[in-house]
């Protein structure tokens, strides 16, 4: 087992109490100990409302945020420390597919720009023959028919078919990981699932990590191995989807999952959930930072950060009222999660849609 | 089934009454282009009844949002409303002048918006905002609240959306997405509107805030006695909150019915395969999409539009347009696979 990427608690901050900062600082990533494994290929979720720090981890692991506090390190060396070589190889080892498959495209040129742009940075291809067999071989990956899609404008092209154009795209780098930000909430419903199944493909045939950062908890049940809960920069809740999702511990998680809105008018919302005060700061609140919204809200989480309790191999949860599983002798939230020796994937042969 | 029954199906605490509030009779509104008449929204008949929250769903393009403009009367050009009519407490919508429209507007048929965030202006406080729409709907210039009386109010219109009063005193970048949308909320029902025309209120927002939205603008429609429609695409949005789903495809209203009754047993087989691909959290399966892509909306040919993608297809259905059916039970579908069950 070889680590690809990890995390070593790693928190970010912004704002600054010097001359331009109003001295507020915001906790984006708060203490988050995780890491990516090279050999086993899972797809795990980051999930968590606006706010939560979910994209700002996901940029943490982009190499687009630098940590403020703690380490990143990539196969073993620290991220700051990179010659400009492996830097290049860390751009390409690990590619983004982004939420609006509108504003990824220049609309003045054809789609082929952006799978022929990555192909010359990188110098994939050493004739044009094999940067077409490249480009079509990419695009029959993810479903697309490359006589429909090359030599067209992205406005001639559906929602659908542009986000899978971005995932063929970082296909091109045969990248280890695939870090993918709401890449389906823009796109219609009928389309998510051609979307999702592309990238789920990728994950099964080729081996590639993948990281689905989202609010949608109902697509990533269906798609990933593990999950992680965010809230206000903290992971309150990590383990495999298998465990989490029919079991929730951490009373956000169960908020979250109760307001899902469920296809089944006989199964309805409970009462309305109070709201979230954005008016305290993170440097206001002592201790949990859900303890103003909890209904099981006790003394110590107003005053007291709670660690990260181990309710069985794959749960764990950061809230008091599983102080007594004990503290997890790992920070790794990712120990908790499946290895692939592990998963029985249950998938169904026939994906194709 | 009658309709005092059907009705009877629906949430519990809802106070639906039986007075026709919108009656919308084969509206449609075409765009004339260099290329033909595109039928956005083509020949749609539904009636929506006091107290009533109808859901109108469809893929993008279906031509749901060109309904809800359409009603409103906010359809630009190259488009129009072609034919048909559109009665709101009794008075045809489509035969209003431009200025009796314009008062209509908020006063008794209000829109909240899609993305909130474009629609508040960057840079007027939030309590302008909110008075703008009052004071432009004042008709006589001495009956004209006064600081005091509009103050209260911008107090109570922020209270009752669940925002505290000092919101009022902020710019609209001070505020959260889900803050923001609360805020078109108060806007929307600060003349008392009977009928409230929801676009994607929560398209852009998680499902948490997103649950409380859509929870704040039940209770005050409820509170207001007004109806709602809720454009979306979201089919578990529409199972958690409406009593009525109208689907569109191709600008055509193709199923309408009580969404209990059309969630357990859809009829046109476009509701069925939309309700198929609803991913679920109880169990793991087969993602499904629907296959192929709607039509051109240009020269549809004749037969049903739906005929290509279609896994019950048969001749019929591409020589003959397929009429909208009355099912019984306040059931409605346009599919040819119903054609000896209507219940005229």
């Amino acid at each position: 087992m070889s680590t690809f990427l990890e995390l070593d608690h790693v928190t970010k901050t912004f704002g600054s109490e010097g001359m331009f900062g109003n001295g507020q600082i915001t906790v984006a990533v708060d203490d988050v100990s995780l890491s990516i494994d090279e050999d086993e290929a899972s797809i795990t979720t980051v999930a968590g409302e606006s706010g939560s720090g979910k994209t700002t981890l996901s940029r943490l692991l982009l190499g687009s945020h630098v940590p403020s506090d703690g380490r990143m390190l990539y196969r073993g060396k620290d991220f700051t420390k990179l010659t400009s070589r492996e830097r290049r190889n860390f751009r390409r080892e690990i590619q983004p597919i982004f939420q609006d498959p509108f504003e990824s495209y220049n609309p003045f040129y054809k789609v082929d720009h952006v799978l022929d742009a990555p192909i010359k940075n990188f110098k994939l291809a050493s004739s044009n023959r094999e940067k077409q067999r490249m480009i079509e071989d990419a695009l029959e990956m993810v479903g697309l028919l490359p006589g429909e899609t090359l030599g067209r404008f992205p406005h001639q092209l559906s929602g659908g078919q542009r986000q899978r154009i971005m995932v063929a795209r970082a296909l091109l780098l045969k990248p280890r990981v695939i870090l993918a930000d709401e890449p389906v909430s823009m796109v219609d419903a009928s389309l998510r699932a051609t979307i999702l199944d592309s990238i789920r493909r990728l994950n099964r045939d080729l081996g590639i990590s993948v990281v689905y950062v989202t609010h949608d908890l109902t697509t990533a049940y269906q798609i990933s191995d593990n999950l992680m809960i965010m809230y206000r920069g903290a992971v309150v809740e990590a383990g495999t989807v298998d465990e989490v999702i029919p079991n929730p511990q951490h009373p956000y998680t169960k908020l979250l999952i109760e307001s899902i809105p469920q296809p089944d008018p006989k199964n309805r919302w409970g009462s309305e959930p109070p709201q979230q005060n954005w008016d305290t700061s993170d440097t206001d609140m002592a201790g949990c930072r859900f303890a103003d919204r909890c209904p099981a809200v006790m003394d110590n989480c107003r005053t007291t950060v709670p660690a990260q309790y181990l309710i069985n191999k794959h749960q764990m949860t950061r809230c008091f009222l599983h102080e007594d599983k004990g503290e997890m002798e790992n920070p790794d939230i990712t120990s908790t999660f499946q290895t692939e020796s592990e998963t029985i994937k249950a998938v169904p042969a026939n994906m194709s849609i | 089934m009658s309709t005092e029954q059907a009705i009877q199906t629906y949430r519990t605490g809802a106070r639906i009454t039986d007075v026709d509030a919108l009656v919308v009779d084969g509206f449609s509104v075409y765009y004339e282009t260099d290329s033909g008449t595109v039928k956005a929204c083509d020949d749609v008949t539904f009636t929506l009844k006091q107290g009533e929250r109808f859901a109108l769903v469809g893929e993008s393009g279906s031509g749901k949002t060109t309904l809800a403009m359409g009603l409103m009367r906010l359809t630009r050009p190259p488009g129009h409303i072609a034919k048909g009519s559109a009665t709101l407490n009794g008075r045809d919508l489509t035969t209003l002048t431009d200025e009796e429209m314009r008062r209509t507007r908020l006063s008794e048929l209000a829109l909240v918006p899609q993305g909130a965030m474009n629609s508040l202006n960057p840079v007027m406080r939030i309590e302008r905002q909110i008075i703008d729409g009052i004071l432009d709907h004042v008709e006589d210039d001495e009956k004209s609240p006064n600081k005091d009386e509009l103050d209260e109010m911008v107090r109570d219109l922020l209270t009752r959306v669940g925002l505290r009063p000092g919101v009022a005193r902020l710019f609209p970048h001070e505020l959260s997405g889900g803050m923001k949308q609360r805020v078109a909320m108060a806007i929307g029902i600060s003349l008392r509107p009977s009928l409230i025309v929801a676009d994607e209120p929560t398209s852009a927002l998680d499902v948490v805030v997103q649950r409380q939205i859509m929870q704040t603008l039940g209770r005050l429609q409820e509170g207001l006695d007004a109806s709602i429609m809720l454009v979306g695409h979201d089919m578990g949005l529409v199972a958690q909150f409406a009593d009525t789903i109208g689907v569109m495809y191709a600008g055509k209203l193709v199923e309408v019915g009580p969404v209990e009754e059309v969630f357990s047993d859809p009829k046109h087989p476009y509701t069925k395969l939309l309700i198929r691909s609803l991913p679920s959290l109880k169990e793991k399966r087969e993602f499904l999409g629907i296959p192929g892509l709607p039509p051109q909306l240009i020269d549809l040919p004749v037969g049903c539009s739906f005929a290509d993608r279609c896994p019950s297809v048969f001749a019929k259905c591409r020589e003959v347009t397929p009429l909208t059916q009355d099912l019984g039970g306040r059931r409605e579908t346009a599919c040819h696979l119903y054609d000896g069950e209507a219940k005229s």
